[in-house]
């Protein structure tokens, strides 16, 4: 049996020249991957996948109620206070539950991790998978609430998917750093609950983003989930929201530069993670 | 002129491990353990800040698990590595297999490596035999179309296939190890890596197991094969590579390199001891002090075919234990496991308390004796379990830590010289008697 031609080179440092056609080539794996997290998430529950409707379709009541109805803070436009807190809920609970499933994934995997070959980057990204799942399932509550409220989306409804990136991406970067820290410090499996917790009052999930004094509103959005948000309700909403075009530019940087970092931090650390983890 | 498949140049590795500077012991005051653990916490939150490896303990020490190790594999070979727990094998592995880099050094390998370091990687227990199957398949690197075309193998040779949508955490350990070397046999490597995945299972299953390599040896592939059973390495293998320390001391024919590791055992002294229980092998509630064999009059390790001897074990148990049971198994040169026995009750000749009694932290000794004038001859090795009496989980489970060799002193050789064979040697009450007895005609003593 004739040995294959491609030598492959072990090496201390040495950067991978082939990583991202090596990532293309596992594909199967990330696959398969993200089917397994799927499949096993609702095993053994009663309400199975009704889980990722009733949590946050509880959490949009609640707000609606705190917000719109004790504070008495407006909406965007015309459109129902409850559909406005619900088209940012969407993008925030798919960002929440990214973040902290990619942030846990390495962990999780430890067993892989430690005795089979493949490029890490999978792991997380695969994490995220899951929560986009549970964000897709959830969307059709948005779809049964506008029907209830007669609420018929403009045209920026066809680029709602170009926010759905946005959101996975800047779930991704963050996810990316954290769980390659959390290698090495499990400090972060304590901080991550506790920074999604905060997020959910700092972004403007249960308000809308024009309740902020304007002279703050680019500041603020440094908080790339504030560009995500806010352009969920543009495509939603239509023309009862408006974009604020220099905070969501400035957002797009921002997810941009996590991203960038994220997968920087991870590549470095990512061949002592068996050692490690 | 061979193809040379792997070679391994100047390989280094180091590893950095904390232990709890001595000072510990010594001073117990408040104020020195709250400055200890003030001095600690500033110290990590600097090698956070740098970006360096969080190590638990008060003194960092680097270890090197690989030593500048050379060698190289050509196309076709069957290499046998051999060595001591800790000797560096699985870290070897590992590199190969690009789970972790190297230190320093650097290795090419010709073709597609297959790397089996655990039978059953990334089996999720919620999922059912057919989807573990896929899972495990993609997770060794097949493709969804190979796993396909062999699934039906795959499942006749696990003989799983009434339980295939069942979940295989319903599954018994046995079935639930047959279908994870199932899926792994079926890989088609250029170049197969495989890590003691023999440790598991049933006799029959491990006979299973290396016929499957055998084939694998026999179709040409190149094949690293890491083991502590000297029969499965004696018969697999033609070469065989001895590491102690990380460093390689024996790289030649399997069967030198075999009894070499066997005798090393011996020139050890028969006696391990760790001071330091930071260092010891066990788990954070039991750890090994030290572990000997003794003979009435001979130095530690060497026995006396007509005596007794006694097989001691000291353990530190550092929290309070509800039940500790030691066990130990005794293997001989062919790696035959010649008796098992431990101290509970119903095992032992002799009642100890302690079988059943809670255990307080301290430091504890447990023997055993075996008698004399009753196993053969040669080398024995020892494996010490020590758990609460279950058998999955262990406190301490090293595999032939020491070595210890019977001498024959002359029992039972007055008639005979030669190399007594089998594993035991005693004296068996033997007689004979006369059935009928006819006196021998003149007849039959002339034709004789």
């Amino acid at each position: 049996m004739p040995a294959s031609e491609n030598v492959l080179v072990i090496e201390p440092g040495r950067a991978e020249r082939h990583y991202w056609r090596d990532t293309w080539a596992y594909r199967e794996l990330f696959a398969i991957l993200a089917w397994r997290d799927i499949a096993v998430r609702y095993k053994q529950t009663i309400m199975g996948c009704l889980w990722a409707l009733i949590r946050p379709f509880l959490t949009m009541v609640v707000f609606t109620v705190v917000f719109g109805k004790i504070a008495k803070l407006p909406s965007d436009g015309a459109s129902p206070y409850a559909l406005m807190v619900f088209a940012g809920m969407l993008p925030w609970t798919f960002f929440s539950m990214a973040l902290a499933e990619a942030s846990n994934s390495l962990i999780g995997n430890a067993n892989l991790i430690s005795k089979v070959y493949f490029p890490r980057l999978i792991v997380p990204t695969a994490a995220v998978m899951v929560a986009f799942v549970d964000f897709l399932i959830s969307f059709a509550i948005l779809v049964a609430m506008m029907a209830w409220y007669r609420f018929v989306p403009e045209w920026h409804i066809l680029l709602l998917p170009g926010f759905v990136l946005m959101a996975f991406l800047a779930s991704l970067g963050p996810g990316l750093w954290i769980t390659a820290l959390n290698v090495k410090y499990r400090d972060f499996r304590y901080i991550i609950p506790f920074v999604v917790q905060l997020g959910l009052y700092v972004s403007p999930v249960g308000f809308s983003s024009s309740v902020i004094p304007a002279e703050w509103r680019l500041l603020y959005s440094l908080n790339p989930m504030v560009g995500v948000i806010d352009g969920f309700r543009w495509c939603i909403l239509g023309g009862e929201s408006a974009l604020y075009w220099p905070g969501f530019w400035l957002s797009i940087v921002v997810i941009l530069f996590f991203l960038w970092f994220g997968v920087r931090q991870f590549r470095r650390t990512e061949k002592s993670f068996a050692d490690l983890i | 002129m061979p193809d040379t498949v792997i070679s391994v140049e100047n390989l280094y590795k180091s590893y950095l491990v904390g232990h709890q500077s001595a000072e510990r012991e010594r001073y117990s005051s408040l104020r020195d353990v709250v400055a200890r653990n003030v001095r600690n916490l500033t110290r990590k939150t600097a090698d956070l800040i740098y970006g360096r490896q969080i190590v638990q303990g008060d003194e960092v020490e680097e270890f090197w698990a690989l030593n500048n190790v050379n060698f190289q594999v050509n196309q076709g070979d069957v290499v046998g590595i051999i060595g001591r727990n800790g000797a560096g094998k699985s870290t070897l592995l590992k590199i190969l297999s690009r789970i972790t880099e190297p230190t320093k050094g650097r290795i090419s390998i010709r073709g597609r490596v297959s790397s089996l370091l655990e039978v059953g990687t990334g089996f999720h227990p919620e999922l059912t035999g057919r989807e573990n199957i896929y899972l495990n398949g993609a997770i060794l690197g097949m493709t969804r179309s190979e796993i396909r075309k062999k699934f039906d193998e795959i499942v006749a040779f696990a003989e799983v296939d009434k339980f295939l949508d069942t979940p295989v955490k319903r599954y018994s350990s046995g079935m639930y190890v047959r279908l994870a070397f199932a899926v792994a046999a079926h890989l088609e490597p250029e170049i197969l890596v495989v890590d003691e995945v023999l440790a598991v299972g049933d006799v029959q299953f491990q006979k299973k197991c290396i016929g499957k390599i055998d084939d694998v040896a026999k179709q040409g592939r190149t094949v690293l094969f890491v083991s502590h059973n000297m029969v499965a390495v004696r018969s697999l293998c033609s070469r065989a590579i001895l590491l102690q320390d990380g460093i390689i001391i024996n790289d030649a024919e399997v069967n030198e390199v075999a009894d070499r590791y066997l005798r090393d055992g011996i020139e050890a002294g028969g006696l391990i001891e760790w001071n330091d229980p930071a260092k010891a092998p066990g788990d954070h509630s039991v750890k090994l002090k030290s572990i000997g064999i003794f003979c009435g009059g001979m130095e530690p390790g060497k026995v006396d075919i007509q005596k007794d001897f006694k097989i001691n074990v000291e353990y530190w148990v550092l929290q309070e234990n509800n039940r500790i049971i030691v066990s130990f198994h005794l293997h001989n040169s062919r790696g035959e496991l010649v008796v098992t026995s431990g101290n509970m009750s119903s095992v032992s000749a002799t009642y100890d308390p302690w079988a059943e009694r809670p255990y307080p932290a301290g430091l504890y000794r447990t023997s055993c004796i075996y008698p004399g004038r009753l196993f053969n001859d040669g080398i024995y090795a020892v494996t010490v379990f020590i758990n609460d009496g279950s058998v999955d989980r262990h406190h301490v489970l090293e595999r032939e830590i020491v070595k210890f060799e019977i001498v024959d002193t002359g029992f039972m050789r007055e008639e005979y010289q030669g190399p007594w064979l089998g594993s035991l040697r005693m004296k068996l009450p033997w007689s004979t008697e006369a059935v009928t007895v006819r006196p021998q005609s003149s007849r039959e003593l002339a034709s004789s």
